[in-house]
């Protein structure tokens, strides 16, 4: 597995690990007040309507879901292909698909209309339901990740280690192929319906999942002080590269495409030109700050080894991964449908309408509340149980590994 | 399989208790019809399973419909009470069925019509609910089971019609024979209290010159005749969904 001088350590008992509980705390206690404020006096209280049925909520949920089958990538590079530099990271990589993976779910149970009826989703299935798959696909994901922490944890189970990072690696491949058609399986919408849907979510999940990680990485190391080299950071860095280009080649073919079929060219000229909020989060905030500047954050060699350079591509990878599911979501939600193609509908119920949409803070508040809760749980994992190497300084990390 | 034997119980008790058994021995199967201009709709007997051996559809005729189906959709209003939600702001409001007005923009040529649920035979949205909530019955009937509906909104995301509805706050006065539900889903059932009784759905009493209603498997039916006869538009043909709701004159 590891290289010989890994050793695992809890992280110490410390005043911040309890002002960090406290701060995320906080932010938990928003999200539950959210919920049953929206529970009880029904949705009228969001800013979600007919015509856009999922909102905010579902933007943060789905960054959390994609994100987390992302964030097993570091542990299967290690794992699957076997480099093994990535394979100390391993632990933390499956703790943090787990921990992404349950914050991003109870956003989306605790939007339900009925989440109360949660026990009927799990045993009422329609199987011909790209939902009713995902909920398998869910907890599937959850169950092989916690076997595969088992098998990097537990010296007895080390024989399952690769098949259980296999597994684990084609379940989520199979996971974010089902996340993406829950868009891609909506044959009314234009902006929707198409294959594409499914590996653009894959790479999207490879962006979202590595930055994340770095984040966590980063801080975990720097606030329990650790040694983080950047022989490992640098591997991360150019990978997120990798990644970050692969969206914008899978954009560029998903909006290629829609501009040359002239049914979806109203719905793409919406988002790419005349979209207002649409268009600029997709030009400003997920080409220019979430993939260029990351990008030449990464690439400009003055900022080579320069771990703030690294750490705020991260963040704006980050950033520009949020509003490109914003943009996805709600503003292919925003253009009306098209009941009769070439013709001006207009109706009292918003019919040929650009539809509006204005979250409430009762949804940013549940968003923010899946997050901390995803990181609640990284933070007392890595403080309960031996998740992270007391050290990845250049020289423990083996650097000159294949 | 549980639930089929409560039906079962339930269809016995009602029969033995209205006497309807006596009824149906005179005339077993259909033994009330209710025959107009607008239609048919033989009354089934509480004992007999809806089956696939009819399905339900209407033709509306839109060049007969002087106000473009505005009367029909205060029919169903009325009917099912979907109009008061006081707490909701306008996007928010349920709308079971929508006057729609269409203008060419090349010919400029305009008309009017009733969008409502179109009771497709291969719904979207009945393929995508995770519970299976969002259902077709035998006979055709597009509807919402709201007793595991989890209010996810799948559904609305996709139906191509915009015919579906979110509840969005705490209901009161509810139609005991249409009861709705704060946090899940919501469209046109066709009337299907009244199809089960043999009356006609609400919106189609309410235009009975414009709107004819029956047995779309039936050769014979009146709606079967007109079709034959008119032929019938879908919305979003293309689609390839074929719908039980058509349309002439569009």
């Amino acid at each position: 597995m590891a290289s010989q001088s890994i050793i695992f350590r809890e992280t110490k008992q410390g005043k911040g690990f309890y002002i960090l509980l406290a701060v995320l705390g906080a932010f938990l206690a928003l999200g539950a007040l959210s919920f049953f404020h929206a529970e009880h006096h029904g949705h009228h209280v969001t800013g979600m309507n007919n015509q856009i049925v999922w909102g905010l909520p579902h933007v943060f949920a789905i960054f959390l879901i994609v994100a987390a089958s992302g964030a097993l990538n570091v542990g299967s590079i290690g794992t699957v292909f076997g480099k093994k530099i990535y394979q100390p990271m391993g632990r933390l990589s499956a703790l943090l698909a787990i921990s992404l993976l349950v914050g991003g779910l109870i956003v989306l149970v605790l939007d339900l209309g009925h989440a109360d009826r949660l026990i009927i989703a799990m045993t009422h299935y329609n199987f011909k339901s790209i939902f009713a798959w995902n909920i398998i696909l869910y907890n599937g994901f959850l169950v092989l990740s916690a076997i595969y922490i088992w098998t990097m944890m537990d010296r007895k189970a080390k024989g399952f280690y690769k098949p259980a990072g296999v597994a684990a690696f084609t379940w989520r491949l199979i996971l974010t192929t089902g996340t993406g058609s829950i868009f891609g399986f909506l044959v009314s919408r234009d902006f929707y319906n198409s294959a594409v849907m499914a590996p653009l979510f894959i790479v999207m999940s490879f962006v979202f999942g590595l930055a994340v990680f770095i984040l966590v990485l980063h801080f975990t190391y720097k606030w329990t002080g650790r040694e983080l080299g950047d022989k490992v950071m640098n591997r991360l860095r150019y990978l997120l590269a990798v990644f970050i280009a692969g969206v914008l080649l899978m954009e560029l073919a998903r909006h290629l495409t829609g501009l040359y079929i002239s049914q979806r060219i109203g719905v793409e000229t919406f988002i790419l030109r005349d979209g207002g909020i649409y268009t600029q989060l997709f030009w400003v905030v997920q080409i220019l700050l979430g993939s260029i500047l990351p990008l030449s954050l990464i690439f400009c060699r003055k900022l080579k080894d320069n771990r703030l350079a690294l750490l705020l591509a991260a963040g704006f990878a980050i950033l520009g991964g949020f509003a490109q599911l914003y943009v996805i979501l709600i503003g292919g939600q925003a253009y009306p449908l098209t009941l009769f193609p070439g013709a001006e509908v207009s109706s009292d119920y918003f019919d040929g309408a650009i539809n509006g949409y204005t979250p409430s803070v009762w949804e940013i508040m549940l968003g923010v509340g899946g997050v901390a809760l995803a990181l609640v749980m990284v933070t007392i994992g890595v403080k309960v149980l031996r998740f992270l190497p007391e050290s990845l300084s250049d020289a423990v990390a083996d650097p000159h590994s294949k | 399989m549980s639930q089929n034997r409560v039906d079962e119980y339930r269809r016995k008790f009602v029969t033995a208790l209205g006497g309807v058994a006596a009824a149906a021995t005179v005339a077993p199967g259909f033994f009330l019809r209710e025959a107009q201009a607008a239609g048919e709709v033989p009354t089934r007997s509480l004992d007999q399973a809806v089956t696939s051996e009819k399905r339900w559809g209407m033709l509306i005729d839109i060049t007969k419909l002087t106000d473009g189906g505005a009367g029909m959709v205060e029919a169903c209003k009325k009917e099912h009470g979907w109009d008061n939600n006081p707490l909701s702001r306008d996007d928010q409001k349920a709308h079971w069925a929508r006057v729609v007005n269409v203008k060419d923009k090349l010919t400029g040529h305009s008309f009017s019509l009733p969008v409502m649920c179109q009771h497709c035979e291969n719904p979207p949205c009945v393929d995508v609910c995770p519970t299976g909530a969002s259902m077709k019955r035998a006979d055709g009937i597009v509807q919402v089971n709201k007793h595991i509906c989890i209010g996810c909104r799948y559904c609305m995301m996709a139906c191509p019609y915009k015919a579906r509805s979110f509840v969005h706050e705490p209901l009161t006065d509810q139609r005991s024979y249409s009861p709705r539900g704060m946090g899940t889903v919501e469209s046109c059932n066709m009337c299907i209290h009244r199809i089960d009784e043999g009356r006609l759905p609400a919106c189609v009493e309410a235009a009975p010159d414009a709107v004819i209603f029956g047995d779309l498997n039936d050769p014979n039916s009146a709606v079967s005749q007109a079709l034959k006869a008119m032929g019938g538009k879908q919305i979003r043909a293309d689609l390839n969904l074929n719908t039980g709701v058509r349309y002439h004159g569009i």
